[in-house]
């Protein structure tokens, strides 16, 4: 990864209606990286992405483009190109003129515009479809004719807002492949705004947690997953099992009534903590063989798994296994000390 | 966006032209009402409106009865477009419309030969051994031309409303129990009210202000309050300011109608939800 | 009752119906080429009164003053119109409420009434000299009622597709690198036209057939259906039937071009998406 930051958000305040929708948001992206804000709706990372291309003027803070300030700058003299949730095309025009719309307003030589626009729709599969109408594609190709359109300007950094939302399932995991692969190829930064945190997972190499208008976490998709900071990353990233604990001396912990050997360390001595365990980390065995005794509520057949939920003194756990036990069934439950992760209690 | 200031400006020149010539006028008729010939504030004329309360009465009465019998009549013709399939519903309301675009004037004229003494009409009753009969410079004459005309500005609301009533709503009436008497009543109706109330207006209005049906189908003895404001105006008693109290009359008619009509609306959908 | 018995008495209503809207024309038609001047008895066929209907100066003269009276205004309308629902849709709500009621007024308003309060506008404004000696009524007072009644039809026809707009269009061309200027007009103004367009021809319409307002603002002059209207008072002539069956044929077919130009769009845009959709199946 290339280290450069090529955009930097500092303090970024922004307020709709007298509601801070941004509260002093900074952040750095790394070049050619392909970066996902991640959050339920509302959590401002839409907007975060519209004050980067230039569609909303922040209250205070600096947006730095390639270490420049770029805040006086119109949209349509940034570096940056998005890609609309709606696509946006331009309904009036067919594909060919849609994708060589920026290329137009540069007047170039014709020559040059349509070899370029034929590489483009080449490039992401769409070579053919030139005369279509935009009304005459299925969701699918208006998606790419939207991505050829906005990359054909070979901005340094493209956005892209939610664009996989409407497409069915299938063909979303596809996109979601493809849009990888050519940000390989072209090698320049891409940076995704989704809710789906599968989505996120699948596609970044950098994921930014987003809630209430304020980051919540930054890491790679691994560090996201299996060392949540809070409890609402650890909620929002994958099901987990959020259970308050005691910290008693480092590399242990107690919660459920019996002692766990774990990793982490660092908090004072019998501190009030939360653990997270993810579902496929707890293995089911006999009643007598586990540290931890449950009843079986559920059993949802999931076709990768069982997921079962278990009642333990109150607290219900959500466990993913290949087997599956019986509902009313008593069960024990083993845990690693890698799969635990403590966080130290905050206020949600 | 697009609604920056600047852009508003766009507007300016229609904001003009609409305070000078839809405001002003307005305006202008309210004062001519209220003052004599020179200029001095009066309520005379509208007092003097009084002796002319037959025609208003009449007027009143043969709107409401043309208006009444429109809404019969269209009901059903709503009713059937929209139960038939797309296409065919494209080519019938295209028929339907087509009468519309005949000249006003042109339409009310060949009544008036098919209802004449001697007319086609009369002819055929003749052929019978019938008749004549005395049709043309009637009330009645001037109902049929008010129906004529306006039929279609019935139908076309009450189609638009019925579309939106789904099959499956009928059947499920049916299925519960409702008779043909009852679906009309519970279920058509009150769903179409939208529809009625847009379709009383619109057949309503012209038809309490016409003055060429009256005039061509009824002869000079069934004056509306069209034909004495016509007669302020461009006719023989030319007095602007007893015509321009006649307007505000007429005006504040249309307009008790129209928020009767709106009030019909709002309630008869918070019934249906 | 049952279905199919349901159904035959909607049909046999339907035809009744019909019958008694067409039935009027039908006959004015008719009678076009009866040889008397009578409205009742057919004497024999004959083409005579389309003859002399194409040499009556005051029908043609009245013609050819209303086609170009509803050219015109519907320019002006028009465009007065366009930029009024631009302006409009930038300015607040209650502001755009006030100004759509008032705009209202003309739409809902009896024509007669219309036509009334803009005459007393023109007879007070000649009572201050304005006009001079000719008074004002004529092509200028013929004019502005026309404008006056159509600008709003436009705001109310190109008002909602510009509301109904994808705002995201207007960004993503900015995105691409258009100023705001080249924005809208690259990328809104073709959006907007075919409503304009609609606007346009919807102001021709009602220009044309207009008889109330013009009959109180025309002065001495006629445009067709004040013409239409004197004609039909004084005496009777099978050249108002004749002009009938004319402007009735022609109706039809505009309506029937019209009709036949959006069925063959639609049909082609209807296999085009039918075979997007089975291409992406097959991926």
């Amino acid at each position: 990864m290339n280290e450069n930051l090529i955009v930097s958000l500092k303090d970024i305040v922004v307020e709709f209606d007298g509601e801070k929708v941004l509260d002093g948001l900074s952040l750095d992206i790394h070049d050619k990286e392909f970066v996902t804000f991640l959050g339920p709706s509302g959590c401002g990372k839409t907007t975060t992405l519209r004050v980067i291309a230039g569609f909303i003027t922040p209250k205070s803070g600096n947006v730095f483009f390639d270490g420049k300030d770029i805040a006086d700058l119109p949209p349509y003299k940034r570096q940056v190109n998005t890609v609309f949730q709606k696509y946006a095309l331009f309904p009036h025009l067919n594909v060919f003129e849609n994708v060589a719309f920026a290329l137009r307003l540069k007047k170039l030589p014709e020559e040059e515009i349509k070899s370029k626009v034929l590489r483009m729709l080449e490039i992401v599969g769409l070579k053919g479809y030139e005369r279509r109408h935009v009304n005459q594609l299925s969701g699918g190709q208006q998606q790419r004719v939207a991505i050829a359109r906005s990359l054909i300007n070979q901005p340094r950094v493209l956005l892209l807002d939610e664009p996989l939302g409407a497409l069915d399932l299938k063909l979303r995991k596809q996109m979601q492949l493809e849009l990888k692969r050519l940000q390989r190829e072209l090698n320049i930064t891409f940076i995704y705004v989704t809710h789906d945190q599968e989505e996120a997972l699948t596609m970044s190499d950098t994921v930014v947690v987003m809630n209430g208008g304020k980051i919540q976490q930054i890491g790679t998709p691994e560090d996201i997953y299996n060392e949540p900071c809070n409890p609402f990353v650890a909620r929002f990233i994958g099901d987990s099992n959020i259970i308050d604990g005691v910290m008693l001396k480092d590399y242990l912990v107690s919660f459920g009534g019996s002692e766990f050997k774990c990793v982490d360390k660092g908090f004072k001595r019998d501190e009030s903590v939360q653990v997270v365990i993810r579902p496929e980390d707890v293995e089911i065995v006999p009643p007598e063989q586990g540290a931890l005794v449950g009843r079986v509520r559920d059993v949802i057949f999931k076709g990768v798994h069982f997921e079962m939920h278990v009642d333990m003194e109150g607290y219900e756990w959500i466990i993913h296994s290949t087997q599956a036990s019986k509902p009313g069934e008593l069960v024990g439950m083993n845990i690693g000390p890698d799969e635990i992760h403590i966080m130290s209690r905050s206020e949600v | 966006m697009l609604r920056s200031k600047t852009s508003r400006w766009a507007a300016a020149p229609y904001l003009v032209w609409m305070g000078v010539f839809i405001v002003v006028p307005l305006v202008i008729v309210i004062y001519y009402a209220m003052t004599n010939a020179d200029g001095t504030f009066t309520l005379d004329n509208l007092a003097q409106i009084g002796r002319y309360s037959s025609v208003f009465a009449r007027s009143l009465i043969l709107a409401a009865e043309a208006t009444v019998i429109c809404l019969i009549l269209a009901f059903p013709v709503g009713y059937t477009l929209s139960r038939l399939r797309a296409n065919k519903q494209h080519i019938m309301l295209m028929l339907v419309m087509l009468p519309m675009w005949m000249n006003f004037l042109l339409r009310t004229y060949a009544w008036m030969t098919l209802l004449e003494n001697n007319g086609l009409i009369n002819r055929l009753f003749g052929l019978f051994g019938v008749g004549p009969f005395h049709m043309i410079n009637t009330a009645g004459a001037v109902v049929l031309g008010m129906v004529y005309n306006y039929l279609p500005y019935m139908i076309l609301p009450l189609y638009t409303a019925m579309t939106k009533i789904d099959d499956s709503i009928v059947e499920a009436a049916q299925d519960l129990g409702c008779n043909t008497g009852k679906i009309l009543l519970r279920i058509l109706i009150p769903l179409s009210g939208p529809g009625i109330a847009t379709g009383i207006t619109m057949v309503f209005v012209p038809s309490v202000s016409t003055f060429i049906i009256s005039r061509m189908l009824g002869g000079g003895s069934n004056l509306l309050i069209g034909d004495l404001i016509e007669l302020q105006f461009l006719g023989n008693s030319y007095n602007l300011n007893l015509g321009s109290a006649m307007s505000l009359v007429l005006m504040v008619i249309v307009l008790v109608l129209m928020s009767f009509t709106s009030s019909f609306d709002e309630s008869e959908m918070e019934g249906v939800m | 009752m049952n279905k199919k018995q349901s159904r035959l008495l909607q049909r046999t209503y339907l035809i009744l119906i019909f019958c008694f809207m067409y039935l009027p024309i039908a006959v004015m038609i008719l009678f076009s080429f009866n040889e008397s001047k009578s409205r009742a008895l057919w004497t024999g066929f004959t083409l005579g009164w389309y003859k002399s209907l194409f040499h009556n100066d005051m029908i043609l003269s009245a013609l050819a003053l209303s086609l170009v009276l509803a050219l015109v205004s519907s320019v002006i309308a028009t465009v007065l119109g366009t930029l009024a629902t631009i302006g409009i849709n930038s300015m607040g709500r209650k502001t755009q409420l006030l100004i759509n009621n008032i705009s209202y007024v003309p739409v809902v308003n009896p024509e007669i009434i219309t036509g009334v309060s803009l005459m007393l506008l023109f007879v007070m404004a000649q009572r201050f000299g304005v006009g001079g000696e000719g008074g004002v009524f004529g092509w200028p007072t013929l004019m502005i009622a026309h404008i006056t009644f159509n600008v709003p039809y436009v705001i109310f026809n190109v008002g909602p597709k510009l509301r109904q707009l994808d705002p995201s269009i207007y960004n993503a061309a900015l995105d691409l690198g258009c100023t705001p200027k080249q924005a809208f007009f690259k990328v809104i103004m073709p959006q907007l036209t075919p409503a304009i367009l609609s606007a346009f021809l919807i102001c021709l319409t009602y220009s044309i057939d207009d008889f109330m307002i013009s009959y109180f603002n025309s002065g001495t002059m006629q445009t067709l259906p004040i013409a239409i209207y004197s004609m039909t008072r004084k005496k009777v002539s099978p050249e108002i039937n004749a002009l009938s069956a004319v402007m009735f044929i022609v109706i039809l077919s505009i309506i029937l071009i019209s009709n036949h130009l959006d069925s063959i769009q639609y049909k082609r845009a209807q296999t085009a998406v039918r075979t997007a959709m089975a291409e992406e199946g097959e991926q």
